[in-house]
């Protein structure tokens, strides 16, 4: 009940994540320098740089999967904080596909869809199902609902991954580098269900280096470097024109072959 | 739109992040329930330690000769002092001793030979304890050749036979374990039925009814008028025992191999006994060493059943010292030199094994 | 035979010696006549040894009078029994050792083991402390540690320790009191019984119910405070119909209550704490062996941390503790054995012990104690195999 009166008041107008001079640290090491980010509804967000530069520490940090030391995240107008009961709430509006899918094994695929919507929401198995089933359909591996994640490829375990976390209902999906850990031929089955959920206006934030992606659906592109926002453009001008010179070296190894 | 070429220079983390303090915050004290925790620990720690240390180290009596020596007030170990060689050598003669030293000597020679891994000439270093060093060990200690007067097994006892229980248990099983792994493993129905009731039958019962059927039975198998000493007895029981968890651990290290490595050597040609011999078993022993210490830690603590048949290992000749009148109610300092003993080989090996296991780990990601 | 072509290359047959499939078969009947050659061997001598020792062979021993007392039994036993009910009554010991060891090795096991994984670091140290120490530590050397330096150094029964002048620890045992039921007691189990079938019911149903509505009540509460909570209300309600049998001092000992033994006492303590410390390790590498992305993909599916647990990381950790549990139960069993040392009447040391010095039939003796424990192994193995069936993972 008060995740709908949070989202009604919220409005078009108020950010869906928006994050104000966030700092972490790891022991000494500083991984996230002084992070200014606002994340409109139905925005879509891309995060490219080096590894090690701190850009999935940023996004973990949305659902609190890592905890930020400094500076203030609100996620759908309600603040990150120590409360559990908070984290949840934020954790129910936030979904999450990561590089290595994490399907739980020991559960079938139609299982692993339904586990948060009956325990979390208290939907009926019914329900839970239709939904799953639908979402299924969607990312097209309905097929395969009663097998389990060990008998599907990568490419349909990340497609299941992406599934599940769309049967909560999220009002924004992130993502951490969802196809860095498939073949070839397995990354466009992910893409393209990407840029579907993309057309159909979610909110996404993608750290990915497919930058093709980035020129087809982003709204921005971010250049993290060293825990801090490089740069920050529509995906054209920062394409083209990169102003910063780390963005271009970045962009002539990552393109340049 | 917007971009930044200044690089924001890395700050230290809040000083209640880091630091001793945040240390204690994070791993001691991060909540009421951690907080809680912490404190029962502490005054566990605290009931656990101070009795046991002001009775150990702080009240004890070190020097003497006799229990007037003894305050009892804390430990008494002038008693251990006093049997010491006794713990150790068992009723060796004591002119002979320079003989079981100079053996175990050489033997922890070759064994840290083996275990460092950078010193050269393995294989041959294997080779000369595997064959040559058993039979160099039986001449010195039992002794009627070359001079060397005759020590018979009985008066064998305390640490000393206990290590040579788990050595010679453990070399004698590792040939009979590796012919069961494989086995286990072939292809030939009788073979594989043969070695899998014959480890399992091991396997299931517990040592020291093997104990019990080497000591009563071994006599009635043998032709009238044939007997074994009593420790050659133990030694038979305990590596049919041994040797079917080596088997165990020989066929987990077999299954590691991939397929690919016989299947190769194969296409070279090589007989059976070649693909294993050349290819297949160098490999997995590698991969073996640290199940195989595990097993020999589990041995070196099963040798104490051996008191239960009239032997005088470490723990038997500890027991039987505490029912000396001289030396009545020394038990608790009997025991904790014992199992001091006994823990300080068991954790090195244990620690040792762990290492390797953490190498093969590190050296199969590369 | 079949009519089907047989699956041999054509070209010229070998000599019999390089046929594989000769030679495979040579080498099993060599292996037959060599096994067969020794059994020969060992029965010869066997019959000849015996013959000459004058012992009988057979199992008519077993209805012979056993004419020793046993200081511990679940059944009825004296002096005037049959070596057959000594087996029973050893066997029942050790039964009775080994299910109590099994029980407190693993509550000890696995809070040692979750505590190993505690993030307060005193904890941690703490629980990798006892592993480090209780499992390097030879077991019947922990055994005597219990009985002969602790249990025996105990006061005498006269200035025993005791708790609420009703539980007595001296050196003769610990002394508990036993409940005396009265007419009316028989409500009490009904009570219990009610009450876990209810439980049951509520479960399933609250299931159901999860199943049908995703509402569910917190069943497992409320079952605990049922099964807690109704015998106790009936016990209130009709007045208490028990009474407790406490042991008192008379003469030299105690009389009354339930007596252990401090053979028990030493044997059950070392076997629990002892194999505690190997379950512990088993649990924490279990639950050290479940991927920390599957905590994280629940955490983001916001799941809260008791159903994290619950659903996603138990499940899994399950799967990999329990086989080599079950091998710790098995050596627990058998470890049991080593009660012969303090003579805790258990069956290899009232059966392949006392039965066997006074009879001399050591081949059926011994014979019959290892197939007791075979068959365990056995039936353990097999619910293993089982398990490990149902349970595994699908793979590709």
């Amino acid at each position: 009940m008060s995740e709908q009166a949070t989202q009604s008041q919220a409005g078009a107008e108020t950010p869906m994540v928006e994050m104000r001079g966030v700092n972490k640290w790891y022991g000494d090491f500083h991984v996230l320098r002084d992070i200014d980010l606002t994340v409109k509804r139905g925005e879509r967000i891309v995060i490219c740089g080096p590894s090690g530069s701190g850009k999935s520490t940023l996004i973990r940090c949305i659902n609190h999967l890592e905890e930020h030391q400094q500076g203030e995240i609100v996620v759908g107008g309600v603040p990150l904080t120590q409360d559990v009961k908070r984290i949840e709430q934020v954790r129910r509006s936030v979904g999450m596909v990561f590089q290595h899918f994490n399907l739980f094994p020991h559960l079938t695929v139609l299982e692993n869809c339904c586990l948060s919507p009956m325990w979390v929401q208290k939907k009926s198995r019914r329900e839970a199902e239709a939904q799953a089933m639908q979402y299924l359909e969607r990312v097209q591996i309905a097929e395969q609902a009663r097998k389990y994640p060990g008998q599907l490829s990568g490419g349909q375990q990340q497609r299941v991954a992406i599934a599940r976390s769309l049967c909560m209902h999220p009002d924004v999906m992130l993502f951490d580098e969802p196809t860095s850990a498939l073949d070839p031929e397995m990354i466009k089955e992910v893409l393209d269900v990407m840029v579907e959920l993309a057309r159909e206006g979610m909110t996404m934030l993608c750290v990915t280096h497919e930058m093709g992606f980035a020129k087809t659906v982003a709204d921005r592109v971010i250049f993290m470097d060293q825990g801090q926002i490089i740069e920050e453009n529509a995906p054209e001008p920062f394409f083209n024109d990169p102003q910063s010179e780390r963005t271009r070296l970045f962009l002539s190894q990552i393109l340049g072959h | 739109m917007t971009h930044n070429d200044k690089m924001i220079e890395a700050r230290p983390a809040p000083i209640r992040t880091v630091g001793p303090l945040a240390w204690l915050r994070a791993n001691l004290f991060s909540g009421p329930v951690n907080t809680v925790f912490t404190l029962v620990g502490l005054y566990l720690l605290y009931v656990l330690l101070t009795p046991t240390i002001q009775w150990a180290f702080i009240n004890a009596d070190w020097i003497g000769t006799s229990r007037d020596d003894c305050s009892r007030e804390g430990a008494c170990w002038v008693f251990v002092n006093a049997r010491l060689t006794q713990f150790i050598y068992g009723l060796y003669p004591r002119d002979e001793l320079w003989r079981v030293n100079l053996v175990f000597a050489s033997f922890a020679v070759l064994i840290a030979w083996l275990a460092i891994p950078r010193l050269p000439f393995k294989r041959w270093v294997a080779i000369a304890t595997l064959l040559a060093f058993p039979v160099f060990a039986y001449v010195m200690l039992y002794g009627g050749h070359f001079g060397l007067p005759l020590v018979e097994t009985h008066r064998w006892g305390g640490l000393m036979l206990t290590l040579i229980l788990a050595v010679v248990g453990m070399v004698a099983a590792l040939p009979i374990g590796i012919l069961l792994a494989l086995g286990r493993r072939s292809q030939m129905p009788i073979v594989k039925s043969f070695c899998v009731v014959f480890i399992e039958f091991w396997r299931g019962v517990p040592l020291i009814t093997i104990l019990f059927m080497a000591s009563v039975m071994l006599p009635l198998f043998l032709p009238t008028g044939v007997s074994v000493d009593r420790l050659v007895r133990a030694l038979i029981g305990i590596t049919l025992f041994q040797s079917a968890y080596m088997a165990e651990v020989i066929r987990g290290g077999l299954q590691a191999i991939p397929r690919g490595q016989e299947e190769a050597a194969a296409a070279l040609g090589m007989s059976y006994w070649m693909r294993m011999g050349l290819i297949v078993l160098p490999q997995a022993l590698k991969m073996m060493i640290p199940g195989i210490v595990n097993t020999f830690i589990s041995l070196f603590k099963d040798t104490t059943l051996v008191m239960i048949i009239g032997l005088f290992d470490l723990l038997g000749i500890v027991q039987a010292a505490l029912s000396d009148s001289r030396w009545l109610g020394f038990a608790l300092e009997g025991y904790v030199f014992a199992a001091f003993m006994f823990w300080i080989f068991c954790f090195s090996m244990s620690r040792y094994s762990q290492y390797l296991e953490r190498k093969l780990h590190t050296g199969h990601q590369r | 035979m079949s009519t089907r072509p047989q699956a041999r290359p054509a070209g010229p047959r070998p000599p019999f010696w390089r046929d594989r499939a000769k030679r495979a078969l040579i080498f099993q009947l060599l292996l037959v006549a060599a096994v067969a050659a020794f059994l020969i061997f060992i029965i010869g001598n066997t019959q000849a040894n015996l013959a000459q020792r004058g012992i009988t062979t057979g199992f008519g021993f077993l209805n012979n009078t056993a004419g020793f007392g046993i200081v511990q039994s679940l059944i009825d036993y004296s002096s005037q029994s049959t070596y057959g009910r000594t087996f029973l009554v050893g066997l029942l010991n050790t039964l009775l050792v080994s299910a109590l060891g099994v029980l407190a090795a693993t509550i000890i096991g696995f809070t040692v083991g979750i505590a190993r994984l505690s993030p307060n670091w005193l904890i941690a140290r703490l629980a990798s402390g006892y592993i480090e120490i209780f499992r390097n530590i030879p077991l019947l050397l922990q055994i005597f540690f219990w009985y002969f330096a602790v249990l025996r150094a105990l006061p005498s029964p006269r200035d025993s320790m005791s708790l609420g002048e009703a539980v007595f620890l001296n050196v003769r045992g610990l002394f508990l009191p036993e409940p005396l039921f009265e007419s009316g007691f028989g409500l009490i189990p009904l009570a219990l019984a009610v009450a876990v079938v209810a439980s049951i019911a509520l479960i399933v149903w609250n299931k159901r119910r999860h199943e049908a509505t995703g509402r569910r009540l917190p069943a497992g509460w409320i079952s605990l405070a049922l099964i807690v909570g109704l015998p106790l209300a009936v016990l209130v309600v009709t007045g208490v119909p028990v009474t407790w049998d406490v042991p008192e001092l008379r003469g030299f000992n105690f009389r009354g209550g339930i007596t252990v033994i401090p053979e028990f006492l030493a044997l059950w303590l070392a076997l629990s704490i002892y194999t505690a410390s190997f379950i512990a390790e088993i649990v924490r590498s279990g639950i050290q062996a479940i991927p920390h992305g599957q905590t994280e993909a629940a955490q983001a599916l916001s799941l809260p941390q008791g159903l994290v647990l619950r659903l996603v990381v138990v499940p899994q950790a399950l799967r990999v503790i329990i086989p080599p549990l079950t091998s710790q139960y098995l050596n627990l069993i058998k470890n049991s054995s080593l009660a012969t040392a303090i003579g805790y009447p258990d069956l290899v040391s009232v059966f392949a012990g006392t039965t066997l010095n006074q009879t001399g039939q050591a081949i059926e003796v011994i014979a019959m104690t290892m197939a007791v424990y075979l068959t365990i192994s056995l039936l353990v193995s097999m619910f293993m195999n089982w398990f490990n069936a149902r349970v595994a993972l699908v793979e590709r």
